[in-house]
């Protein structure tokens, strides 16, 4: 029986806490009597027959729906849309859980007589998947079956032969996705529920759609206005989905939702890396011998080679539910499943909020964590992993640990090269950069060019990561990062310690002595319930 | 009377050029620059008067000779030994011509008219007087400016002599620091009216040293309605950059990437900039090293200008993409007579004059230095950039020599 997240008082016998630190890791002595640990659950248990419970679902749906094999027939035109490279985190072993989706829904369609079917990757503005990222995705056999006739695509968001105008929501806000799914007789999607704002009708109205659509609600307004956005009921990115999931129903685009969670099996319970996901008092011999031999080799080894490492791990994570049918319903199930794994209650705030940032977010899989993506991880994904109030007070302290290089990658992100060097120069105001370069970056021809032919993200990207952080940078008094390269941390406008105990020292000139401190033990990921 | 003065020396050449390659302005302690007491100088003819400099600044072409990165091509334009110093404001002591005994500023230019040569040649007749033919004839030896002949001596000196069709009046309620940009003002205009800037362009000034951030300040004031791109390394030159008229200041190491976003350009490469596909308009270029060259060829634009106000010398780029892409390359030296954006036709040292006064360009005078600390001061002027500082000048206004009877 898996242990669920708790909260450790760390007191003088607390052992040194594990900081993921990039490609490395820190342990740190945190103050006793005033901090806390938020620890995650223990991974739940996986589903024993994940095949069977697959086909369960698509014969069973939830909600408003027939079962998937009564909405097959044949002449008819079927889309299967699926989640992109950034799900899940790290990408995880093979078979991959849309793999073994799609495989089931292809065998229901081949029984039924389809024959018109497309495979499109939802990645909405993220760069196109490559031919080994959607390999592992679907299947060396689906991608054999499908992709050398054209019928395993990249969604493109800049196609406009390949668009379609539905409508607008009742504030406004325009509706465009792509033109097969919607002009499909069904969208089958297939979703990997990482966190729980993922699924729903996020899946259809934001990952098939365009530059036009997803302004409305990636913008600083609705991230202020989304506290958190992990938290539907209180998410303005929820709703803005959720009006145009309504607009595409009602214009007779019909989908029907497959969505599966996972659990929090990130490292493994074998092997070296298993020591990541074990609690620090609760480490063998073994465990403190492998980890000061991994921690020793990482510091000795260059970046490139640790990057690599690093992004060749393949998480064992396995499928704890799936669920299909009609959009919110499924998604109302596959909340609580979700919540099942991550939430950790957790009582009042602290003046401080410490984490250690790995190495991927969902915008660097098999690429570079440049300094943009650590702001967008610390304070976008981190930070709003909570529901009810942030973990941390109002004019709190942010404390993140991360090496931070002046590093891009070039093919992947060319326009946050540009932002960084360009926007954050200029501006680290949401609002301001939204209203005097969004326009300029997102209609940039050149990035326009390497999204639709190469693999960048899109040229708006780097303005919506920011965006990310917008509750949080209004939220908070301070961020600080330690162990970060200076300069690069100073253009994100934020201050460099060199140490945690420096940055203790630094956060009490906001926050005054003897300040108290959370620190979320993340990964594997954890959700703060913040009563 | 006390000057610096350089002399035709190998081995100190040889010592200055080495010094000068390990350390900017290295060149200045070991190469054929010494401060030396000497005659002062005796007038040439008629028409010269002789002068008492105040101040004269130091300019990257007297850092290139000192250093040793002078081309060759000047050997036999200039005569030895001669006192630099060519950017001067000195005091006239006895009216000649119309010019008032009083303040004034050099037009160094040894021109025709200096050289006593009648008829003049067809440049100094349209008064263009930086593309004189004559400058190693007639009356006075070679000498393609004032603190290049060793018969007019130079400005890094107590004394000096000028012809007086190279004086200007000073205004009374000028200050020095102000007077002695003038001449380097002059430079900078005639670049920024050379390039031939249309409405509406694109225009990259490459370097934001004194040179550079004239040129921006000539730009704003005498060019057409045109979007000027600054590409300043240091916070001092970017904020003076932005404060004389730049739209758009570029600190960073790559250009590229910010002229393309500028210009809607296209780029080769993935992600990584190889070339760009447009680019500006107009690149000019106020460093005038290799590097500065090869930069202005790959942010210009196909039939874009390229011109070279800084001075060059031996460099070494490849120009497949100037006859690719039809580049104009053209050089802007010195000054003479401009014709404005209206049709108007002004001496480029008038010009120079308003804007001076208009953009207060006093201002970039950031440190003066007596002649016997000479070596202190061309270091800091090799360094201005990273000091922080704009224009170094010597003072001459406290040397005995210079005040005596």
């Amino acid at each position: 029986m898996p242990r669920p997240g708790f909260v450790l008082d760390v007191d003088r016998s607390t052992p040194p806490i594990l900081f993921h630190h990039g490609e490395g890791f820190r342990l740190e002595k945190l103050p006793a009597g005033r901090t806390r640990v938020i620890y995650p659950a223990e991974p739940l248990e996986p589903l024993k027959n994940p095949t069977g419970a697959i086909r369960d679902a698509l014969d069973n749906p939830i909600g408003d729906s027939e079962p998937l094999r009564a909405l097959l027939r044949p002449g008819m035109k079927l889309t299967i849309a699926f989640d992109d490279i950034s799900l899940p985190l790290p990408p995880m072993k093979r078979p991959d859980i849309r793999q073994r989706v799609i495989e089931a829904v292809l065998e229901m369609a081949a029984a039924a007589g389809v024959d018109d079917v497309v495979l499109i990757a939802a990645l909405a503005l993220h760069r196109r998947m490559t031919e080994d990222e959607l390999r592992h995705a679907v299947g060396d056999r689906v991608y054999d079956a499908f992709a050398p006739r054209g019928l395993l695509l990249n969604h493109d968001a800049e196609d406009p032969d390949n668009l379609l105008f539905i409508g607008e929501t009742e504030k406004g806000e325009e509706v465009e996705i792509n033109r097969r799914a919607a002009e499909s007789d069904l969208i089958v999607y297939v979703n990997i529920n990482l966190v729980s704002m993922d699924g729903g009708w996020k899946s259809t109205a934001t990952g098939l759609a365009s530059y036009r659509s997803l302004r409305h609600h990636h913008n600083p307004h609705t991230m202020r206005h989304s506290r958190s956005f992990m938290d539907q009921h209180r998410s303005e990115l929820h709703s803005a989905n959720w009006r145009m999931g309504k607009v595409l129903r009602d214009s007779g685009v019909k989908v029907f939702q497959i969505e599966t969670t996972m659990n929090n099996n990130v490292f493994g319970t074998e092997g070296p890396m298993s020591v990541l996901q074990k609690r620090e008092w609760e480490w063998t011999m073994k465990d403190r011998v492998s980890m000061m031999g991994m921690k020793a080799a990482l510091d000795r080894m260059p970046q490139r080679t640790r990057r690599s490492i690093f992004n060749s791990w393949q998480a064992p994570h396995a499928m704890t539910s799936v669920q299909a049918g009609e959009v919110e319903a499924v998604h109302r199930l596959t909340t609580e499943n979700v919540y099942a794994q991550h939430l950790v209650p957790v009582e009042g705030q602290t003046d401080i909020l410490t984490m250690g940032l790995p190495y991927i977010s969902p915008y660097n899989v098999n690429s570079i964590l440049n300094p943009i993506l650590v702001a967008c991880l610390g304070l976008g994904y981190f930070f709003n992993l909570y529901r009810g109030i942030p973990p941390v007070r109002e004019g709190g302290v942010v404390i993140m640990s991360h090496p931070t290089p002046w590093e891009f990658h070039p093919v992947h992100h060319p326009s946050y090269i540009d932002f960084f060097d360009q926007v954050l120069s200029v501006t680290h105001d949401p609002v301001r950069m939204e209203q005097e370069f969004e326009k300029s970056f997102a209609e940039d021809e050149w990035y326009r060019h390497l999204y639709r032919t190469s693999y960048a993200y899109h040229g708006v990207h780097p303005f919506y990561m920011w965006y990310w952080c917008a509750h949080a940078l209004q939220h908070v008094g301070q961020v600080i990062i330690v162990g970060g390269d200076v300069r690069a941390v100073r253009r994100l406008g934020f201050k460099p310690a060199s140490t945690l105990q420096d940055a203790l020292e630094m956060a009490s000139d906001v926050v005054g002595r003897d300040a108290t401190i959370t620190h979320l033990h993340n990964p594997p990921i954890l959700m703060a319930d913040v009563s | 009377m006390k000057a610096l003065r350089f002399e035709r020396d190998i081995p100190r050449f040889a010592a200055a050029t080495i010094a000068g390659r390990l350390n900017a302005g290295g060149g200045a302690k070991v190469g054929p620059l010494r401060l030396r007491t000497i005659d002062d100088p005796s007038l040439p003819g008629t028409g010269w008067a002789e002068i008492r400099p105040r101040l004269a600044g130091i300019c990257g072409s007297d850092l290139a000779t000192i250093d040793g990165r002078s081309s060759r091509y000047f050997e036999p334009l200039v005569s030895f030994p001669f006192v630099p110093g060519h950017e001067v404001v000195a005091d006239l002591d006895q009216s000649i011509g119309d010019v008032p005994a009083g303040r004034v500023v050099v037009e160094p230019v040894l021109g025709c008219v200096t050289r006593n040569i009648d008829p003049v040649c067809g440049p100094c007749a349209h008064g263009d007087l930086g593309n004189c033919e004559r400058i190693t004839f007639g009356a006075i030896s070679p000498g393609l400016q004032s603190g290049f002949c060793c018969d007019t001596g130079g400005g890094w000196s107590t004394r000096m002599v000028a012809h007086v069709s190279q004086l200007h009046a000073v205004p009374s309620e000028w200050s020095d620091e102000a007077a002695v940009m003038v001449e380097p003002t002059a430079c900078a205009v005639h670049g920024a009216l050379a390039a031939g800037v249309a409405e509406g362009d694109v225009v990259v000034v490459l370097g934001s040293g004194a040179l550079g951030l004239l040129t921006i300040a000539a730009l704003r004031h005498f060019a057409p309605p045109c979007t000027i791109v600054a590409v300043a390394r240091h916070p001092h030159q970017q904020d003076l950059a932005r404060d004389l008229g730049a739209d758009h200041v570029i600190g960073s190491e790559h250009i590229a990437r910010p002229i393309r976003r500028l210009t809607g350009s296209l780029a080769i490469g993935d992600g990584d900039i190889v070339r760009l596909t447009g680019g500006a308009d107009h690149v000019i270029d106020c460093v005038g090293s290799q590097e500065s060259l090869t930069e202005a060829l790959a942010v210009i634009r196909p039939k874009g200008r390229i011109t070279m106000v800084g001075m060059p010398g031996h460099v070494h780029v490849d120009l497949t993409g100037l006859w690719h892409r039809e580049i104009a390359l053209v050089g802007a030296y010195a000054y003479g007579t401009e014709t404005l954006p209206d049709g108007a036709v002004r001496r480029t040292f008038d010009l120079a004059f308003e804007l001076v006064a208009a953009a207060d360009l006093g201002r970039l005078v950031s440190a003066t230095y007596p002649l016997d600390r000479y070596d202190e001061a061309i270091t800091h002027a090799a360094a201005a950039g990273r000091r922080g500082a704009v224009r170094i000048a010597f003072d001459l206004r406290n040397e005995k020599e210079r005040n005596r009877a």
